[in-house]
């Protein structure tokens, strides 16, 4: 079963990035986006043969540079430059606001001075990956900054969307949580808004950003109004630190008003499906019903990201000039 | 020594005088303002067409960051910076290390300004000890000392009690406290202005309304008081029609904005370059619609005063992620072309308002010598070129450091000359003045 | 329509009656279809693979598997270049196993057989076939590797500066093998 939208003849409108680095959804036209999609849809593939390697990438080091601990992201992407045979580095920083080691100029320099061919970095400060790639000439993979993007998240949500509904443009989609913390939202509306789609936010006035209509998005605090006919609903996680920062009274409160309940979920499309970047916070954004129950592709979500992962890491790296070769 | 000063453009609003005239200079004061001055022994320098002769600008506030942080800059080199910028007098803010709380620390300032021998140097005095915002620091032996205000710049006067003393007790000197406006809870640990820039970029913001929270609390302590309070940076627009409330009624409040407030705004955090943090300062660049407004109130007279809030800081400590990276951008060295070019050539003031703006008023503000080319006056003089071309080059600064968002500029305005106490400290070669 | 640079080498007609010659080929040579499968390279390849597996189908009465191979992560000449677009990819589907068969590669055109040895890597992860025999509708000659095709639909003596465009009905509108002077870039 091929789920792919574009006819395999098809000529894509563009055959590469523009940019040396994926710092985020912002930089990205819809042509590259859809470029990465197709792409990602290829490397799928890959996962269900015996042996799980492509050549591509033999030969180039690929840094993961991680400044905030996450498992989730770091092995998706391990996984996805193993696939491509790439050789990987796994460094770990644990920063400490009270210690000061070593600047991220200077980390960066260094690792720079052993020539990775790539460096995928998150980091907890907005701006991270653009100091990077201001100092290092390696292709920059943005895996989450701060507040500000995790473009691959927003990639793979992307991807999975385009799986079920074949297409993104003209799809309500729904997102619900902490909208004004959280670098997956911004992402994802960059890029679903710029592929046609119809989007809605929904949170706590306390959580929203300001200025978030001139995003090109409906934003309401209202669950009802958001999930309404939507195809697709998207839940984000809420921090429990911000209970301390006042955002809301309580996780009780907050599920009360806003949690992805079923009987919310009726109010959806019949053939809506529920996604969720994980870690869940059950019972707080989400029921448990909801997350465990048929509409929901969160487990699906995983498996694209390694797929869509692949996919950036081999557009960003470089290569032939010319498509057909005999 | 005498020179005469022949045929320039002499514009002394605080004397009607807009038009050419000679000026007399005897020693370190101005002898004589007027048309067709007899040389009588002095030396005659021959003002080229085009400048402009001023009283000396005076930045009413700069951070010279000695004692303590000389990596960032002295007093030395921010003097020289200062005279290199037009300006013949600079008052600094006390936040340095240890802060100026006390009368040594205003001696050793004031020394050292003295060897420097460039700009006059007027030390702001700490309202707190520490500027903890506890204890009154001594005021009667900083005003001894020789400061000519009092500051928690940095951060606002911890509580509306402390301010409403300090504005009190420094009532007695007829010194002017000079507030950091802010409302720290509403600030949190912001970085950038509350907007949509701050928010496609993932920043933490600062609403407006955080500093006019602190203009509101300073202007109704101001009349409570009867004292002089002074509104530091002024960025938003809130706090304008606070200060402007404030002036209607007859409250003594007056304000400064900064050249790089009524010229950028939130835009530059993410074009050209994104997260630059030569962006990053507080109170931060703000949305279109304030900074429009500081330019009314510039033009209308709600702003008294432009002072650059000069905040020097090594290129390490600003090559880091713009949440680390410290708050702040040098400003004495861009100032004049900057007002000169987005103010006077873009037909919104006078070159008489720029003078009030950069002289008259600081002075009077700050109760010093200056603001004028009255007979008997210092003779510290601005010659400003306003149609010099001018391009911002942040590695020739004379600062020590050069963290500005201005380079590569191209601005229509510049310095000629800049005299302090007669003497020529600085000279543009290129306007052809020969000083 | 050709310019007046390039020669019609194969007309649809001829192309037609050479893909029949194949499969009867394939027959004779395999002893029947039983445990052979077509895997067609890339773009026309695959194409002439699915009309091959029709005449089989025609002659033997037997389905052949048939699958499609993208061997673009494959190619030698990936990442050569440090600044440029990376050729585009496209999905390999091989919906069955290629363990212990006879496996037909089909391509339209054998030029320098850089294409054939990627095919040959990409197969060897998917499994262990009992052997893999090369099917091309054009050989052109200028082998830079030891690969020889099994089955060749014509051959072809060319210059380097010429080039041999293979147009197909499913893909191009028609079907014909054009011999053009000037390498078009």
């Amino acid at each position: 079963m091929s789920a792919t939208v574009h006819d395999v003849d098809q000529k894509p409108a563009v055959t590469a990035l523009r940019s040396k680095d994926l710092l985020g959804i912002s930089d990205l036209t819809p042509d590259e986006i859809t470029l990465i999609l197709n792409t990602a849809d290829a490397m799928k593939e890959i996962a269900s043969r015996p042996i799980k390697k492509v050549p591509a990438l033999r030969g180039k080091t690929v840094v993961n540079l991680f400044f905030e601990p996450s498992t989730r992201t770091r092995t998706s992407f391990e996984i996805a430059e193993k696939r491509l045979s790439a050789d990987t580095l796994n460094i770990a920083i644990a920063t400490s606001s009270v210690v000061k080691g070593e600047t991220l100029a200077d980390t960066a320099m260094n690792l720079e001075a052993m020539r990775p061919d790539m460096i995928v970095l998150r980091h907890s400060c907005s701006g991270a990956c653009h100091l990077l790639s201001r100092i290092c000439r390696s292709a920059i993979i943005n895996a989450g900054d701060g507040m500000h993007e995790h473009p691959t998240q927003a990639l793979l949500d992307a991807f999975t969307i385009r799986e079920r509904k074949k297409h993104l443009q003209g799809l309500k989609v729904a997102i619900v949580g902490d909208l004004a913390h959280s670098r997956v939202l911004r992402s994802n509306i960059l890029l679903l808004t710029k592929m046609g789609a119809d989007v809605w936010v929904c949170g706590p006035p306390t959580l929203m950003p300001t200025d978030i209509r001139r995003f090109g998005v409906t934003a309401t605090s209202n669950v009802e109004h958001a999930v309404r006919d939507a195809d697709v609903i998207m839940m984000l996680r809420i921090q429990l630190e911000r209970m301390e920062g006042a955002y809301f009274p309580s996780l009780r409160e907050y599920f009360n008003i806003f949690g992805m309940t079923e009987a919310r979920l009726k109010l959806a499309k019949d053939d809506v499906i529920i996604m969720h970047p994980g870690p869940m916070n059950r019972g707080v954004e989400i029921a448990s019903e909801v997350a465990d129950g048929p509409y929901s592709v969160i487990l699906d979500q995983v498996a694209n990201g390694v797929a869509v992962r692949m996919a950036v890491l081999y557009l960003l790296a470089g290569g032939a000039e010319h498509e057909e070769a005999a | 020594m005498k020179r005469l000063l022949k045929g320039g453009r002499v514009v002394d609003p605080a004397n009607g005088i807009d038009g050419v005239r000679d000026v007399l200079i005897d020693g370190d004061r101005i002898a004589r303002v007027g048309a067709n001055l007899p040389a009588d022994g002095a030396t005659v320098v021959e003002i080229p067409s085009g400048l402009v002769i001023c009283p000396g600008f005076i930045d009413m506030h700069v951070h010279l960051r000695e004692p303590g942080q000389e990596h960032k800059e002295t007093i030395a080199t921010g003097a020289a910076s200062a005279v290199a910028g037009g300006f013949t007098a600079v008052a600094c803010m006390p936040n340095t290390n240890p802060v100026n709380d006390d009368a040594n620390v205003t001696t050793y300032i004031l020394d050292k300004a003295r060897e420097a021998n460039l700009a006059r140097v007027y030390p702001i005095g700490a309202v707190s000890r520490g500027s903890k915002g506890e204890l009154l620091a001594d005021i009667g032996d900083l005003r001894k000392a020789g400061c000519v205000a009092i500051t928690d710049d940095g951060h606002p006067v911890k509580t509306a009690i402390l301010l409403r003393r300090a504005l009190e007790y420094a009532g007695m000197f007829g010194m002017p406290v000079i507030e950091h406006c802010e409302d720290p809870s509403l600030k949190g640990d912001g970085v950038a202005h509350e907007g949509y820039y701050a928010a496609s970029l993932g920043l933490r913001g600062m609403p407006g309304a955080c500093e006019a929270l602190g203009v509101e609390r300073g202007v109704l302590l101001s009349e409570l008081t009867g004292s002089a309070f002074h509104v530091a940076h002024m960025s938003a627009r809130a706090s304008l029609r606070a200060v402007r409330k404030g002036k209607e009624a007859g409250v003594r409040v007056t304000c400064e904005v900064a050249p790089h407030h009524f010229t950028l705004t939130d835009e530059m955090l993410a074009t050209p370059v994104a997260y630059d943090t030569n962006t990053k300062m507080n109170p931060p660049l703000r949305e279109a619609a304030d900074r429009d407004a500081m330019l009314e109130g510039i033009a209308d007279g709600s702003v008294d005063a432009i002072a650059t809030d000069h905040a020097p800081h090594h290129y390490d400590e600003k090559k880091v992620e713009y949440d680390h990276a410290p708050f702040g951008i040098v400003g004495l060295e861009t100032a004049v072309s900057l007002s000169l070019d987005r103010l006077v050539h873009s037909g919104r003031i006078t070159l008489s308002r720029m003078v009030e703006l950069m002289s008259v008023n600081p002075a009077r503000i700050l109760k010093v010598a200056g603001g004028t080319l009255s007979e008997g006056a210092p003779a510290d003089i601005t010659i400003i070129a306003p149609d010099l071309k001018v391009r911002i080059e942040a590695a020739r600064l004379r600062s020590r450091s050069k963290n500005t968002p201005f380079d590569g500029w191209e601005l229509r305005g510049g310095v000629a000359a800049t005299l302090v106490g007669g003497r020529p400290l600085y000279v543009n070669a290129e306007t052809r003045i020969t000083l | 329509m050709p310019d007046s640079k390039s020669a019609v080498v194969m007309d649809a007609d001829r192309i037609a009656r050479t893909l029949t010659r194949i499969a009867h080929e394939i027959v004779e040579r395999n002893k029947g279809v039983d445990d052979v499968a077509l895997i067609g390279v890339r773009t026309r390849g695959v194409y002439i693979a699915r009309r091959l597996a029709r005449t089989l189908k025609e002659i033997t009465g037997d389905d052949v598997p048939t699958g499609t191979l993208d061997i673009t992560l494959y190619r030698d000449d990936l990442m050569r270049h440090a600044v440029g677009p990376q050729p585009v990819i496209r999905r390999t589907e091989i919906p069955f196993s290629i363990d212990d068969k006879k496996i037909l590669l089909v391509d339209d055109v054998l030029y320098t057989g850089r294409t054939t040895r990627a095919a040959l890597d990409a197969l060897i992860d998917f499994g262990r076939p009992k052997g893999i025999q090369l099917i091309v509708l054009v050989d052109r000659g200028h082998r830079e590797l030891p690969i020889k095709a099994d089955y060749v639909g014509k051959n072809l003596p060319t210059n380097p500066g010429e080039s041999v465009q293979v147009r197909l009905q499913e893909t191009d509108g028609n079907d014909e093998v054009v011999l053009q002077q000037e390498a078009t870039v």
